[in-house]
């Protein structure tokens, strides 16, 4: 049977069109005349300018540096296109060993580079195995270029395997959580789309966007007529949305004029100049700020910085200004996890509610990740970073000598609070210090020993280790820290911090992450992907040998139940026997030590860690620890 | 000098002991029962195993823990996220134990070079 594919989609519309009509035209042949294509004169075997050299030049355009992918015959074509057509090289193949791996290396990526990676997939089971990832970074308002293969033409399938992995629609399985999709039927269609989905991605509020790529599209043949018409379009990214100019004055006015103003930040700042920024704006009122982390947004060791004491401030607070929160309501009210739920608000009556967020321009409905509606009092929808010029100047304008002295004043106040909370933390981190399994608060500290000195990112999920890391070690560069997954799909800690590492490698910094261990055992292979791509990378696992967090639900049931309490371990346990990290890592590919109990050892072997990380490679140490 | 330290020995061995001195209003418990308790009916699991505690889940309970009627008054019935520990799975006795346990936590070492 012959196999040749249209040369031109528009032909191939045309017959679509064609047999179309004719399905409802008298019978013109037997239906019993055996299925045959006809014949294809003059069969060519060979082409040297297939589709997908041209879907790399449209690649190149958009300045991809990577592209992750596990390999997949649905996008074959184009995959052979950027390693030879292409050199392998802007994009670079990064081969990964699973889809979910791909994406959340993207959505580490993007947090560190500032730029988005791409993706290819199979659209059918590849997109399977992706979707988690693709959730997390939609939830972390984060934008992976998803590029996925599939066949459209049933009658140029290759019998068997093309057809379970040929679908209708690819893209409808994640729709709900992606910001655009196509389905190119050209490849002058696939340019507009290509550089259309760049610029929909990069625009606040950031997600992924999804082309699918037929197969014919990426393999057959760019005539001369075709290639005649191929360009790739012009991008131009769109200018963040900034607030209102009514609404900036007025939200000016209320925090200038406010005894205990207080700014949240969550996934305030995109870039560095979101971190200027904010600092500006804090200094220019002597508010305090309070971190949620989302983003790095502000030094920690600012003197404004008072994220330990967010409760007390929302408490007390006359104004609050929430930059880009996740979660508004939750921030402003307490809720009770018992077997009666219940919520109150944490404000006094009369706390002006400020919000400024891009999320009020493009919410969906399914996925449910929005939250409880923040009853606010100015809603800005725009985005965070983008509006504080406008909002600093307008607070400039409106503060007399009067508001700078009493400014002053809360200054002073809030430094002494600062100074306070870090002697404290470093009070309690002493507590249960030469303890085994070792306790997180020593974990944090001999790594930040290690690795103080240096030009160092942290690139692990915020949040992890009981916030030691936000409350002891000095955080003032945009790529120390990157936030979290956004959905809270475990198995992205690994894959992130790669994906990050790789954005690092370049600038010689040293990419560290803490590692979960129910989260390494999710896909594995991506340490593989670490080795064999020479990702330099410090892994010290936070190894508490369970799914800690479902275990403390499951207790929480327990307890709540009165029918026993010391069962909670059972399926949220990861022991008997116990995981050998370090065997599975080398393994692997990667240079690995542990499982490390005594917390004496674990000053030695960091050392050694790093020295093979600067020689460019991945370094794991198994660390047992406490729980959190 | 020598005496201070003896007396330092006395006191830390009186903590090692099977049979805790109770605190006032804390029944006599045994530490180290205390300590199998404080692992198997989940007490760890927000407070760390060695009651350090957590910024993230539970507060640090030793070596100074509330006195033994706020204690248990709390344990029965708290007020936040921490989940009720009825007499009915955890007896007035195991909760000695416990008490016991987290009394007898070591205190901090002084003057970390890693904390400074």
């Amino acid at each position: 049977m012959s196999e040749k594919r249209s040369v031109d989609r528009r032909d191939f519309l045309k017959t679509a069109a064609a047999t179309g009509a004719a399905a409802f035209a008298p019978a013109q042949t037997s239906a019993a005349a055996p299925q045959a294509d006809p014949p294809v004169a003059d069969e060519a075997e060979t082409t040297d300018r297939p589709g997908g050299d041209f879907m790399v030049d449209v690649l190149k355009s958009l300045d991809f540096e990577y592209v992750a992918a596990n390999p997949g015959s649905s996008f074959r074509g184009i995959h052979e296109s950027i390693i030879n057509y292409g050199g392998n090289a802007a994009p670079e193949f990064i081969t990964c060993c699973h889809e979910e791996s791909s994406v959340a290396m993207a959505h580490g990526y993007f947090k560190a580079e500032g730029k988005p990676m791409a993706v290819l997939c199979h659209g059918t089971v590849g997109m399977q195995h992706a979707a988690m990832a693709i959730y997390n970074a939609y939830c972390d308002r984060v934008p992976v270029y998803l590029m996925a293969g599939n066949s459209l033409d049933a009658t140029l399938r290759r019998p068997g395997v093309e057809w379970a992995h040929s679908v209708q629609d690819a893209a409808a399985m994640v729709r709900d959580f992606i910001k655009w999709d196509d389905l190119p039927f050209s490849l002058p269609h696939f340019a507009e789309s290509a550089v259309r989905a760049y610029k929909i991605a990069m625009t606040p509020p950031m997600m992924p966007v999804l082309l699918v790529l037929d197969g014919g599209l990426q393999e057959d043949p760019i005539t001369p007529e075709l290639g005649s018409r191929l360009r790739v379009p012009k991008l131009t990214r769109a200018s963040a949305p900034q607030g209102n100019s009514a609404a900036v004055v007025e939200a000016a006015r209320l925090l200038v004029a406010a005894q205990t103003p207080v700014i949240v930040a969550d996934r305030a700042a995109r870039t560095p100049a979101g971190i200027t920024l904010l600092i500006e704006l804090a200094e220019t009122l002597q508010a305090p700020v309070v971190n949620q982390g989302g983003r790095m947004n502000f030094p920690t060791r600012h003197p404004l910085n008072q994220s330990p004491n967010a409760r007390q401030l929302v408490a007390n607070a006359d104004v609050i200004l929430g930059l880009e929160l996740t979660d508004f309501w939750g921030t402003v009210n307490a809720s009770r996890d018992a077997l009666t739920r219940t919520s109150r608000p944490i404000t006094k009556p009369g706390t002006k509610l400020i919000s400024v967020t891009a999320l009020d321009l493009a919410m969906k409905g399914n996925y449910q990740d929005f939250q409880r509606y923040p009853e606010v009092d100015i809603a800005m929808a725009a985005d965070g970073e983008a509006t504080l010029p406008a909002l600093i100047e307008a607070c400039k304008r409106l503060v007399t000598a009067d508001r700078r002295s009493a400014f002053a004043a809360r200054g002073k106040r809030l430094a002494e609070a600062h100074a306070s909370w870090l002697e404290r933390a470093r009070a309690e981190a002493a507590y249960g210090w030469d303890a085994s399994p070792i306790s997180t608060a020593r974990m944090t500290m001999e790594l930040w020993g290690a690795i103080r000195n240096e030009d160092w990112a942290l690139v692990a999920e915020s949040g992890i280790m009981s916030d030691w890391t936000s409350r002891l070690w000095s955080f003032d560069k945009h790529y120390q820290s990157l936030g979290g997954s956004g959905g809270a799909g475990v198995g992205y800690g690994a894959p992130a911090a790669i994906g990050a590492a790789l954005s690092n490698k370049k600038r010689g910094r040293l990419s560290v992450t803490i590692q979960g261990d129910g989260d390494f055992l999710y896909a594995p292979g991506v340490w593989w992907t670490a080795a064999h791509h020479q990702i330099p990378l410090l892994a010290v696992m936070h190894n508490n040998r369970a799914y800690h967090q479902e275990l403390m639900h499951v207790q929480r049931m327990a307890n709540r139940h009165q029918r026993g309490v010391t069962r909670a371990h059972i399926g949220t346990t990861i022991d008997n026997p116990n995981v050998d990290f370090a065997t599975i890592a080398k393994g692997l590919g990667v240079h690995a030590q542990g499982p490390i109990t005594n917390p004496n050892d674990l000053g030695p072997a960091l050392k050694r860690a790093i020295d093979v990380v600067k020689r460019g490679e991945p370094s794991l140490i198994d660390v047992v620890t406490q729980p959190r | 000098m020598t005496r201070l330290l003896i007396a330092v020995f006395v006191l830390s061995a009186a903590r090692a002991s099977q049979a805790q001195t109770p605190a006032t209003g804390a029944p006599a418990g045994n530490a180290d029962e205390g300590k199998k308790l404080f692992a198997s009916v989940g007490c760890y699991q927000c407070h760390g195993l060695e009651a350090q505690g957590s910024s993230a889940t539970g507060p640090r309970l030793g070596p100074r823990p509330l006195a033994f009627a706020a204690f248990s008054r709390y344990v029965r019935k708290p007020a936040g996220q921490m989940p009720p520990y009825t007499a009915k799975v955890v007896s007035d006795a195991d909760l000695a134990h416990i008490y016991a346990f987290i009394r007898s936590r070591p205190e901090p070492p002084k003057d970390v070079p890693l904390l400074r």
